[in-house]
């Protein structure tokens, strides 16, 4: 069978495990450094993260971040990027990437994209050329990339579709994962993930999970989920997932980042988490923080001269008050590029914080007093995140 | 403040430190030098981390009236000043007017009020509004109000005259309010000298700003676009042999590094550095080349690389007027940056140019990524500097005329490819 004798491109050690949850702290070995689990995982589409240099992207700690497939594939195209040894070498980052497959920005961003056996065909905003995305190209891409995770081809489906659509997609995305690990150029340096589809159905989801749990990849991503579903349905979709993925290998849920799903996913099972949101609303002055977010933009900070948040260490806060950055926002892009290095501090800050409850056995304390800090009462506590909780016998008072 | 001088050229360049800037007179500046450009207190794009992968930042930073004016009452409630305010540490504050950027719409100003333009509009500016912002801000360093709207070709005669007499009028005004004021007390302040493109007008207001006790001069009017290079020289000349020797000069919006070695050479000490953002903003790079050691190696180098340069930048004077590119820069939108896998200026010890590519770059910006925006302002930032640096060494070692044959090509033109 393949990898028999080399090193794995990927190893996972367990470090603790939660003993009232489905919650892991584990070291994730990868080719470029080794990352600390439950990790959030900043997204840096065309090769950079807006605005942040890879140094500070170092300084605050990220050990893994993400690139979009599609639209490096684009621009500037793989053939570049490899005479720039890889992504790593184009943009100078050193530690993980994980490039997603070009899948979600086919359908979610590209008009008249047509989904077949093949692949999926879709007009080149660039140029209108006809491009043909097939699990091979897909994974191409990804070896000129040489990202040390690459995720399969899958056939992406809108969690709010329902009906024979979502089993057909389920399907086919088993058979491209077949066809995604034969078309692997770099098994001993690249790992590709597998993506668990099926909806919101779960019946569907187990047959995905029965299957492709018997193909030999490295890791698992739940995948078509966060996409404007019920929460309710959401979140037992994620427990199911991660009840009968292995426990020896690393989960990957994507698309998640909101603080409270963040937590909440941890207890479920969940190991590393990617979403745009934080690097996002940060360019729209929304500073993240324990209790929720605060827009910075607004009247009542132009004269508030605590820093954003007065407990963090990020550089934005050790220098800057909300005031400054209120006023700098008439008038400079570096305002953006403060609140984003603070939302990167907040997000790993706060996966470090979980991972060292799990670690020293005081995850479901840290639950308790993270939710305590995020709403102002128990009455306001979602109720999809007690249920959830609950159901991995956390009882929030 | 005060001013240093190691050597002066007969009626023209000077070489020197300006010493005893900042509260506390620890702070020094060379000059010639310039003052680090700043809106609202920050540099163009940077965070205080990635503005100091910088070395040698001038130890004065520039403020403007434009950008901080419109937060006066934020500024009053906060009580302890902008340094503090905009968390800038160890820095020298030196606060003009106008945002030498962003030029001003004519036809507001009043025998009492100048206007600055903030992101909410126009803030009118009498001389009371004026110093009670400086009272507030807390800067080490001012310029006094200044009528300076005569930049307009076909300004009147008459209009002129208007300028140096208001702006005489608010200098004294504004020392009147300056003596009195508790938290002004060791900060310095200098007079503008108006004028116009007229002569006469130009020496009368040196001459009347120089009586006055100011602690150096800033020359308005005379920014880029405003008149040409020739007329430029010749005022400013003439305004210098009107000013105290040991006193400084600042020139005001002025920038484009053909210009500065003029200016210098008619009498200027100091800079605004606001060139190297209008070259980020355009997606340039500065690559000209000052470097004037003499070394047969680097000779060769040089060859090949005016060779692989041929036709990349304009000829001098050839501007491209659609976006005002200058032969000092590289468009890195241009294709031709798709796969060159060089740093921006070979040898250049930026941020930049020590991790990047010129084929980073042109992704960046065919993808309008603001990472773009933070690399180009680093390494424009550094050029600029570094030709400063150039400048003060060939004062020094009276190499000035091979240090403007070099920035200027007018040795080398452009060399044809042996191909």
């Amino acid at each position: 069978s393949s990898g028999a004798s080399n090193i794995s491109p990927l190893t996972l050690r367990i470090v603790a495990e939660c003993p009232v949850t489905k919650a892991r702290a584990c070291d994730l070995v990868l080719p470029h450094c080794t990352v600390n689990t439950p990790v959030f995982m900043p997204v840096g589409t065309q090769g950079t993260l807006k605005g942040i240099t890879v140094d500070q992207l170092e300084s605050l700690g990220c050990q893994i971040c993400l690139g979009n497939t599609y639209h490096l594939g684009m621009r500037p195209g793989p053939e570049l990027i490899e005479k720039a040894n890889g992504l790593h070498g184009f943009m100078k980052w050193k530690n993980n990437l994980l490039t997603d497959s070009g899948g979600f920005q086919m359908v979610s961003l590209v008009e008249l994209s047509e989904v077949t056996e093949e692949g999926v065909k879709f007009k080149s905003p660039y140029d209108g050329k006809e491009i043909l995305l097939s699990p091979e190209k897909s994974i191409s891409i990804q070896n000129s990339l040489g990202s040390d995770i690459m995720m399969q081809l899958d056939d992406v489906v809108s969690s709010t579709v329902t009906g024979p659509r979502v089993e057909e997609a389920m399907h086919r995305s088993i058979r491209w994962l077949d066809r995604c690990i034969a078309a692997n150029k770099n098994p001993d340096k690249q790992n590709l993930f597998a993506i668990i589809q099926g909806g919101l159905n779960a019946e569907l989801r187990k047959i995905c999970l029965e299957e492709m749990t018997q193909r030999d990849v490295p890791g698992f991503a739940i995948g078509g989920l966060s996409g404007g579903e019920e929460k309710d349905d959401f979140w037992r979709m994620v427990t199911l997932s991660t009840d009968h993925l292995p426990r020896e290998k690393p989960r990957y849920l994507m698309g998640v980042g909101y603080a409270v799903d963040l937590v909440v996913c941890v207890a479920l099972g969940c190991d590393m988490f990617d979403c745009v949101f934080p690097t996002r609303t940060a360019r729209f002055g929304s500073a993240l923080v324990p209790w929720g977010s605060l827009q910075v933009k607004q009247k009542q900070y132009a004269k508030d001269f605590q820093p954003i948040d007065p407990d963090c260490q990020c550089p934005t806060c050790k220098r800057h008050s909300r005031a400054y950055l209120h006023a700098l926002f008439k008038t400079d892009t570096a305002a953006m590029h403060h609140v984003t290095v603070h939302n990167i501090a907040y997000q790993l800050t706060l996966m470090r914080s979980v991972r060292q409850s799990i670690v020293e056995g005081r995850f479901p304390e840290f639950i308790r007093t993270f939710m305590k800090r995020m709403f102002p009462s128990s009455e306001q506590y979602p109720g999809w995140a007690v249920d959830a909780l609950a159901s991995v016998n956390i009882t929030l008072d | 403040m005060k001013l240093e001088l190691s050597r002066v050229v007969q009626g023209g360049c000077r070489l020197g430190v300006l010493k005893g800037l900042g509260r506390s007179g620890q702070h020094s500046l060379e000059v010639p030098g310039c003052l680090l450009y700043t809106r609202c207190g920050t540099v163009p794009h940077l965070t205080q981390d990635t503005l100091h992968t910088l070395t040698n930042l001038p130890s004065v930073t520039q403020l403007t009236l434009s950008t901080i004016a419109e937060h006066q009452e934020v500024l009053e409630d906060f009580k302890d000043g902008f340094r503090k305010f905009a968390g800038l540490h160890d820095t020298v504050l030196y606060c003009s007017l106008h945002d030498p950027v962003t030029p001003c719409p004519a036809g507001h100003i009043t025998n009492k009020t100048v206007s600055v333009w903030g992101s909410g509009g126009r803030i009118e500016l009498t001389v009371a509004k004026f110093m009670a912002l400086q009272r507030t801000v807390r800067p080490d360093w001012y310029q006094s109000m200044a009528d300076g709207e005569t930049w307009q070709s076909n300004t009147s005669r008459k209009r002129v005259r208007k300028s140096v007499d208001r702006t005489l009028a608010h200098l004294d005004e504004c020392l009147l309010v300056h003596h009195k004021t508790q938290e002004l007390q060791g900060v310095a302040v200098f007079g503008v000298v108006e004028g116009g493109d007229i002569l006469e007008e130009r020496v009368r207001s040196a001459k009347e700003t120089a009586k006055r006790p100011v602690a150096g001069f800033c020359l308005d009017g005379l920014q880029t676009g405003s008149m040409d290079q020739a007329l430029r020289i010749q005022l400013i000349a003439a305004v210098t042999k009107e000013l105290p020797e040991g006193k400084p000069r600042l020139l005001q919006g002025v920038g484009r590094p053909d210009e500065v070695l003029a200016c210098v050479e008619a009498g200027v000490d100091l800079f605004e550095s606001f060139f190297p953002f209008q070259v980020t903003e355009r997606g340039c790079a500065l690559c000209f080349n000052f470097d004037i050691t003499p070394d047969p190696e680097r000779a060769v180098l040089e060859a090949d690389e005016e060779r692989d340069t041929a036709g990349e930048t304009h000829e001098n004077g050839e501007l491209n007027l659609d976006d005002q590119m200058t032969s000092f820069e590289i468009n890195l939108k241009d294709k031709r940056y798709q796969d060159d896998f060089r740093p921006l200026v070979e040898g250049c010890g930026c941020y930049c140019c020590r991790n990047h590519q010129r084929a980073y770059l042109h992704h960046l910006l065919v993808t309008n990524e603001l990472l773009a925006g933070v690399l180009l302002m680093l390494h424009n930032t550094a050029h600029y500097l570094a030709f400063f640096g150039a400048l003060r060494e060939a004062l020094a070692q009276d190499t000035l005329d091979l240090l403007k044959k070099k920035v200027l090509k007018e040795k080398c033109g452009q060399t044809k490819s042996k191909e």
